[in-house]
């Protein structure tokens, strides 16, 4: 009963979906008003039912549920039930979905600042987003699908997906994704009303924003799983399903800078509305990548070409409706105000065309295999063209980041930037001189990544500097600590790059390997059990001056379904981590002792990758909260408390 | 300068940045791309030595041997027509085994031994290297078997894990 509740509420929204269309269009040609809102508002609420209901399928374990069946088992922990809910393709989709509901409502009910024909068209593109996925749900994916006799007992899940950190790396991410779909409705809204401008930017931003932070945490969390759960020791593989996240990511970091320059200077007004189509692009091609089953990897659930082509069509459908519209409309876009090419916003354009430059690099290398296979040949894009090629543009991007902040908006007199380019280059000489006399050897990347961090670090504080720290604007706080982050995540990649020790040894009970300034002792090898695995465990002593800690790193056995995994035991210290792989075991030839295989790295500040990414994402939840209505309303009460008005700092609103 | 032309001027900057990083990343690409090969095709075809290649196939049964320093394993992959030598270094993945598919990321070297440096192994039906499927189905194993539970066999329950025998 309620699978078929479920599948419903999905038809009953689909028909709303149209209803929003239908009665939008009408009022935008003149016609009587459309209730926007409350349609809008109910789409959502449905849609989340039915995805709610669906978990609950999971959580029952309700085996005449072919979703269940194949996802699920009856023993499997609670969590694990729950997140096998969108760890497949249908309920993923469906999760997609319901997030593009619940965005569609958020606008209905929060959005104040657009004019009430703008609403109405942004509230229709999304509806005509959600129209395709509907479709694309009921008519080949339908997660509520009945097995015409209920099975004895699930299939399982994927061990390598029963980890928690994993339970949540696809919500965080879907969220990511679909709330750009909002900042593209509201590009193809006011595009269809010719009312793109500062008010149109301002009502955008907080939506960048907010999938911008889900995005990078996003990012940051399944560049930890792929590190900690594989056991290869990598932090970035440039997997396609990386890269699928990656790509919006960099469309959504530019965005958020071209939405700044429209909201505080109104310049760059094509620009953002063009973004802004390129962002949700960006993120429909991730998922059709990732879902459709052209590239294989851990996250494809089934190659099914059916489905492949059916997201294709749709975002044909959608991302060339909305360039059409923008080549249509955008001559009737004014243009924005000037600015000279020395100031915030000259380098906020660099910024933009970097990571746009890059963003077409990663979608390059990216989609050459499916190209090739087309063409016949088969084809692997791996770092050996991603690493350099990227790193070309990502270091002027970096050296972008270190002048940037110092810049005035519209012209600058060059005055700061004076002041404070012999420090900068004091420092980043120094921090090069040191690094080639400590580190004879280094490769030139690292080298020039660690000395841009430390610039980049100095530079970010600057905006602090003279302010009453306490009314500082938040924003400036993001905008601060989200480029802090970046100089710690850079250093933390190009220390690890560049300072990484690796052994790989077979070893027997009683052996000591030395890895980095670390020995390790190899004590013994034991059984160990869990709730649904075996394993057999090393046991090691890690040594470094007089401190000691013990590592187990494992190789379970999971028996439902049968599968196999590497549990990499890590040791974290305040300068880096120590990372154990167990392998296979060797046996000795005529008697000798039978032998582990060991595989050990030193990773030298490794963690701050991931600090930097959680930094980065704070930085924007602080401008997100500072940007909000509400806060704002507290803060000027506050103000007027202190009969003194906000100083308007150099991010006037 | 009025915004009219400035406009056009940011305009013509980022047609040109994009469309010259999509030059440089196709002549990149023409450098950096690993082909993938079957055996047969690798036999035919002519590969430098030191070039990224992908091989894929099936191990071959029999081949698999351990190296006295217990690291490193020799092994052929095969299409059933043809068999290239491989050798790796480190450690296998979980379901590397003889008689069942595998992906080496690596090259050739001058006496025609393929060098890996990262090996797939089939997982079950839902992770495997696109090109695993279009092999003939008895090259690779199922491991899930329409929903029963499967017996843990001795091989994955016993740790040891003796290559060749």
């Amino acid at each position: 009963m309620i699978a078929e509740i479920g599948h419903v509420f999905l038809w009953i929204a689909a028909a709303l979906a149209l209803f929003q269309i239908y009665t939008g269009v009408v009022e935008l040609r003149g016609g009587p008003l459309s209730p926007a809102r409350p349609l809008a508002i109910a789409q959502g609420t449905l849609t989340g039912l039915a995805f709610l209901l669906l978990i609950w399928l999971f959580i029952v374990t309700d085996l005449s549920v072919d979703l269940v069946v194949r996802n699920s088992h009856s023993l499997k922990p609670m969590l694990y039930k729950i997140s096998g809910a969108w760890g497949n393709h249908e309920g993923s989709m469906l999760l997609w979905l319901s997030v593009l509901g619940a965005a569609g409502a958020a606008v209905a009910l929060f959005e104040q600042r657009l004019k009430p024909r703008t609403l109405t068209a942004t509230l229709v593109a999304q509806s005509a987003l959600s129209l395709g996925f509907f479709a694309f749900l009921l008519f080949v994916s339908n997660p509520f699908k009945r097995l015409p006799a209920p099975a004895t007992e699930g299939m399982g899940l994927n061990p390598l997906l029963q980890d928690p950190g994993l339970a949540f790396h696809p919500p965080t991410l879907y969220f990511g994704y679909v709330g750009l779909s909002v900042a593209f409705s509201f590009a193809v809204g006011a595009l269809i009303t010719r009312d793109v401008g500062p008010a149109f930017a301002r009502a955008m931003r907080p939506w960048v924003l907010a999938s911008w932070i889900f995005l990078t945490l996003g990012i940051t969390a399944g560049s930890y799983w792929a590190y900690y759960e594989l056991g290869w020791g990598g932090w970035w593989f440039w997997d396609p399903v990386e890269n699928a996240s990656l790509m919006p990511w960099l469309a959504a970091t530019a965005l958020l800078h071209s939405v700044s320059v429209t909201a505080n200077r109104d310049a760059l007004r094509a620009w953002t509305v063009m973004l802004a189509v390129v962002a949700f692009s960006m993120s429909m091609i991730g998922t059709f990548i990732v879902r459709s089953g052209l590239l294989t990897s851990v996250h494809a659930f089934a190659v099914d070409p059916e489905r492949g082509s059916f997201i294709l069509a749709l975002l044909a459908l959608y991302i060339g409706g909305a360039l059409a519209l923008f080549g249509a409309r955008i001559g009737a876009v004014a243009e924005g105000k000037r600015f000279a090419l020395l100031s915030r916003e000259g380098s906020l354009v660099i910024n933009n065309l970097l990571l746009s430059v890059i963003l077409v690099v990663v979608l390059t290398g990216t989609l050459a295999p499916i190209v090739a296979e087309a063409m016949g040949s088969k084809i692997s894009v791996g770092p050996p063209y991603f690493n350099p090629v990227s790193a070309i543009f990502a270091l002027p991007l970096f050296a972008v980041m270190v002048i940037g902040p110092l810049l005035r908006w519209r012209r600058d007199d060059g005055v700061k930037v004076r002041r404070w380019a012999p420090v900068m280059l004091v420092v980043t000489m120094l921090g090069i001189g040191l690094l080639v006399w400590l580190a004879p050897g280094m490769r030139l990347l690292p080298l020039l990544g660690l000395a841009l961090a430390a610039a980049i670090a100095i530079v970010s504080l600057v905006p602090l500097a003279g302010r009453n720290l306490l009314r500082t604007p938040l924003p400036i706080w993001g905008m601060v600590i989200a480029h802090f982050g970046v100089a710690m995540a850079l250093a933390g990649m190009a220390t690890e790059t560049a300072f990484i020790k690796e052994r790989l040894v077979a070893a027997s009970p009683g052996d000591r390997v030395e890895v980095g300034d670390w020995q390790v002792t190899f004590n013994e090898i034991r059984p160990v059990a869990g709730p649904n695995w075996t394993a057999v465990e090393a046991v090691l002593t890690a040594r470094r001056g007089g401190s000691s800690d013990i590592m187990r790193p494992q190789a379970r056995y999971f028996s439902q379904p049968s599968t196999e995994t590497n549990e990499a035991a890590l040791l974290t210290t305040w300068n880096g981590q120590l990372y154990a792989v167990l392998g296979h075991r060797i046996d000795g030839t005529d008697g000798a002792k039978p032998r582990w295989q060991l595989r050990l790295w030193w990773k030298p500040l490794v963690w701050w990758i991931w600090a930097g990414g959680g930094l980065i994402a704070l930085g924007g939840l602080l401008a997100l909260i500072g940007r909000m209505q509400p806060v704002r309303m507290v803060k000027v009460w506050f103000a007027r408390l202190q009969s003194r008005s906000i100083p308007n700092g150099r991010y006037g609103r | 300068m009025k915004p009219k032309q400035q406009r056009l001027i940011l305009a013509i900057l980022a047609l040109v940045a994009v469309v010259g990083a999509g030059l440089l990343a196709a002549a990149a690409l023409r450098d950096q791309a690993a082909y993938f090969y079957t055996p047969s095709e690798a036999k035919a075809a002519t590969i430098t030595p030191g070039e990224a290649a992908r091989l894929g196939g099936m191990v071959e049964v029999g081949t698999l041997r351990q190296d006295a320093d217990g690291l490193t394993i020799l092994f052929s992959l095969t299409d059933g027509k043809a068999s290239v030598p491989v050798r790796y270094t480190g450690i296998v993945p979980d379901l590397f085994a003889e008689g069942s598919g595998a992906v080496a990321d690596g090259q050739f070297n001058a006496d025609g031994t393929f060098v890996a440096e990262k090996i797939l192994a089939k997982h079950d039906e839902r992770y495997m290297p696109p090109q695993m499927g279009e092999m003939p189905e008895h090259l690779t194993d199922t491991v899930v078997d329409g929903g029963a539970p499967v017996a843990p066999t001795a091989a994955a329950t016993a740790p040891a894990r003796a290559p060749g025998q």
